[in-house]
C-alpha cells in the first residue's frame, strides 16, 4: 500500500484536482453552486473517513465538529465581527479543542460504546446551539451578511458570495485537504492508524501508545471536519443547527460507506454521487428518498466496499 | 551479572484459579530458556504477566534491575521485552512488508529515512526467509511462513529479550529445521525465552528448561537434568520409569 506505485497515486489526485478546476469553466450556475457545496461537504466526508476508515472508529457524533468549525467562524464573525481568516482559524481552533477534550473522554470507550458516547456528546453540543439562542439564534440559525464576507489581502478584495471566488475557494480548501489525507495515509502515522483498525492488541505489543495515536487522529478528523464547517459559514454565509443535528453525523458516514472507506477519493465519490442521485430522482418524484434508499441497497449488495473500495480490490490494488 | 529477568512471588488468579502462583524466576542474558508444562500449567499467563499483556495480583517482575511491575506493555517493548504471540496474530490484510515495517519504524532512531525502514525490514524478512514474499498480503501467507513473520516482527524490535509462546505450533517438520537454526542465530544478540511443547526442538536449543505445572515451578535445570527427574516425568510425561 504504502511502497508501491507513489507517482501513479499523485498523479491521480493531481488530475482529480485538476479535472475539478476545469469544471468551474464548464459547469452551467446551478451545478457550479452545487459542486462547490459538495466540495466542502466532501472535506467533511474525509474527515469523517480519517477516523473510520483508517481507525476503524465508527463516531456517530461527527456533526458537533462541523458545528464547531461552523458556529466558531460564524459566532466570531458576526456577534465578534472578526475578519474572514480570524474567523476561520476561530472555526478550526473550535474544532480542534473539542476534538482533543472528546477524544480524551470518548476513547475510553470502543465499538458500540463509542458510537453511543460519541452520539451523546453531539447531543448535548446540538441542545447547547438550541438553548443558547440568544447568541446562536437557535433554531433559526443566522444569516452572515454579505459584506462581513469580504477577504481582504492588503489592497485587492475578494467577495465570498462571487460564484467563482466560492468555488475556488472550495476548491483550494479541498485539494488542500486531499493532498494532505493522501500524505498522512502514506506515512508511518498512517500505516499505526490502520494496525490500529486490523489489530489493536498486536499493534501495542510492537511497542505502539496506542491511546495517543487514535486521540492524535480524532483531533485530525475533527478538525478537518471543522475545517469544512468553517468554510461553509463563510462561503455559504448560513450557520443553521440543524448541521449540528443527529442527520449530520450519519450523512458523513454515508458519503463514506458510498465512496469506499479508508481510500482517499472515495469520501468525494460517495458526496458526488448521493447529491446526483437526489438531484436527478428528485426531478422526477416527490418520493426521492425511496428511490434513493433502494440505490444504497443496491450498492450495499454489489459493493459492499463502497464505489472506489471495490475498484480497488477488483481492478486498481495501487489505489490510495 | 544482573539477571536479565527476575520475578519475585509473581500471582495471577482468574476468579477462584491461581493460573501462576508466588513464581520465583531467574533468566540471565543470553541463555536460550524453555518453558514447559502441561496444559493449563500456567506458561502462557506467566509470559503475559512478563510481556504487560495482563496485570499481576501480586508479585514483582524486574527487568534488568528495575522494577517494571507497573508499566504498560507498550512501554516494556520499548525497553526491550517483544512478545511472538501464540495464536498467529500477523495484521492478515497488510502486506508482509508493511507488518514487519511497523516494528522497524518504531525502533529507529534516525527518524525520517524511507532507505532505513527498507533497509531494516528486508534484513528482517531476509533472516526469517520471506524476502521473496515481502508484498503478499500476510493473510494470503502459508500458516507456516505466517508463523516466521510473527518471527520478524519479534527481531525487527531489536528486543533484548525475544519471547516465543509456541513457535513450532503447526510447522511442517523441515520448516521446524530451519527455525531451530533461526533460534540459534537470534540468540546470539538476545535473550530467548521458548514455551514449547515439541520435545526434540526443547531438548536441542535450550541452554536449561523450566518446568511449571499448576502455576508452580515445579523444575529447573539443564535439559539432562529435567529430563532425568522423577518428578518432572511423573507430573509432566505421565511415565514413570
Amino acid at each position: 500500500m504504502s511502497e508501491a506505485s507513489p507517482a501513479k497515486a499523485y498523479a491521480l489526485h493531481l488530475g482529480a484536482i485538476a479535472l475539478l478546476f476545469v469544471l468551474s469553466f464548464l459547469l452551467p450556475e446551478y451545478y457550479h453552486g452545487l459542486l462547490a457545496r459538495i466540495m466542502v461537504l466532501a472535506v467533511f466526508a474525509m474527515g469523517y473517513n480519517m477516523l473510520f476508515g483508517y481507525v476503524g472508529l465508527l463516531s456517530l457524533g461527527h456533526a458537533m465538529f462541523f458545528g464547531a468549525g461552523l458556529y466558531g467562524a460564524g459566532l466570531a464573525i458576526i456577534q465578534l465581527g472578526w475578519s474572514v481568516p480570524a474567523a476561520f482559524t476561530a472555526g478550526l481552533g473550535c474544532g480542534a479543542v473539542l476534538s482533543l477534550i472528546i477524544g480524551l473522554l470518548a476513547l475510553r470507550s470502543t465499538g458500540v460504546a463509542f458510537m453511543i458516547v460519541t452520539m451523546m456528546f453531539a447531543q448535548v453540543f446540538y441542545l447547547a446551539i438550541l438553548y443558547f439562542a440568544a447568541w446562536t439564534g437557535g433554531d433559526q440559525g443566522m444569516v452572515v451578511p454579505q459584506p462581513a464576507r469580504v477577504l481582504t489581502f492588503g489592497g485587492t478584495s475578494l467577495d465570498l458570495t462571487n460564484p467563482t471566488v466560492r468555488y475556488m475557494s472550495a476548491l483550494a480548501l479541498f485539494s488542500l485537504v486531499l493532498l494532505m489525507m493522501l500524505a498522512i495515509v502514506r506515512s508511518r502515522f498512517g500505516r499505526v492508524l490502520v494496525a490500529i483498525r486490523e489489530n489493536e492488541e498486536r499493534t501495542k505489543m510492537l511497542g505502539y501508545d496506542t491511546f495517543s495515536n487514535k486521540l492524535a487522529a480524532v483531533v485530525v478528523s475533527g478538525t478537518i471536519c471543522a475545517a469544512s464547517g468553517a468554510a461553509y459559514a463563510l462561503l455559504f454565509g448560513y450557520v443553521g443547527s440543524s448541521f449540528a443535528s443527529v442527520q449530520y453525523s450519519i450523512l458523513p458516514l454515508l458519503w463514506v460507506l458510498l465512496g469506499g472507506a479508508a481510500t482517499t477519493l472515495g469520501p468525494l465519490v460517495g458526496t458526488l454521487f448521493m447529491y446526483y442521485v437526489i438531484d436527478v430522482t428528485s426531478g422526477y418524484t416527490s418520493a426521492y428518498l425511496l428511490i434513493v434508499g433502494i440505490a444504497l441497497i443496491l450498492l450495499v449488495l454489489f459493493f459492499p466496499r463502497g464505489i472506489l473500495g471495490s475498484i480497488r480490490q477488483r481492478w486498481l490494488g495501487w489505489l490510495p | 551479572m544482573t539477571p536479565l529477568l527476575t520475578t519475585k512471588g509473581l500471582s495471577r488468579n482468574f476468579g477462584g484459579l491461581r493460573a501462576v502462583d508466588n513464581v520465583d524466576f531467574t533468566l540471565m542474558p543470553g541463555e536460550i530458556r524453555a518453558v514447559i508444562g502441561p496444559n493449563g500449567a500456567g506458561k502462557t499467563t506467566f509470559v503475559s504477566l512478563v510481556s504487560g499483556r495482563i496485570q499481576p495480583s501480586s508479585g514483582a517482575i524486574l527487568f534488568d534491575g528495575a522494577d517494571i511491575t507497573g508499566l504498560p506493555a507498550y512501554v516494556r517493548v520499548r525497553q526491550g521485552i517483544a512478545y511472538t504471540f501464540q495464536i498467529t496474530s500477523v495484521f492478515a490484510n497488510l502486506s508482509a512488508y508493511d507488518n514487519v515495517a511497523l516494528p522497524v519504524q518504531r525502533t529507529l532512531s534516525d527518524g525520517r529515512s524511507k532507505g532505513a525502514v527498507r533497509a531494516g525490514v528486508m534484513s528482517a524478512l531476509e533472516r526469517t526467509g520471506l524476502a521473496g514474499r515481502a508484498h503478499m498480503p500476510a493473510g494470503q501467507l502459508s500458516y507456516g511462513h505466517q508463523r516466521l513473520l510473527e518471527v520478524a516482527m519479534g527481531l525487527a524490535l531489536k528486543p533484548r529479550l525475544l519471547i516465543l509462546d509456541e513457535p513450532t505450533q503447526g510447522l511442517a517438520d523441515s520448516e521446524i529445521d530451519n527455525f531451530i537454526e533461526l533460534v540459534r542465530d537470534i540468540a546470539k544478540n538476545a535473550t530467548v525465552l521458548l514455551i514449547e511443547h515439541n520435545m526434540p526442538v526443547v531438548m536441542q536449543l535450550a541452554d536449561r528448561i523450566t518446568v511449571f505445572n499448576a502455576g508452580r515451578i515445579l523444575a529447573e535445570g539443564t535439559p539432562e537434568a529435567i529430563r532425568d527427574n522423577a518428578a518432572v516425568q511423573d507430573a509432566y510425561l505421565g511415565t514413570a520409569p
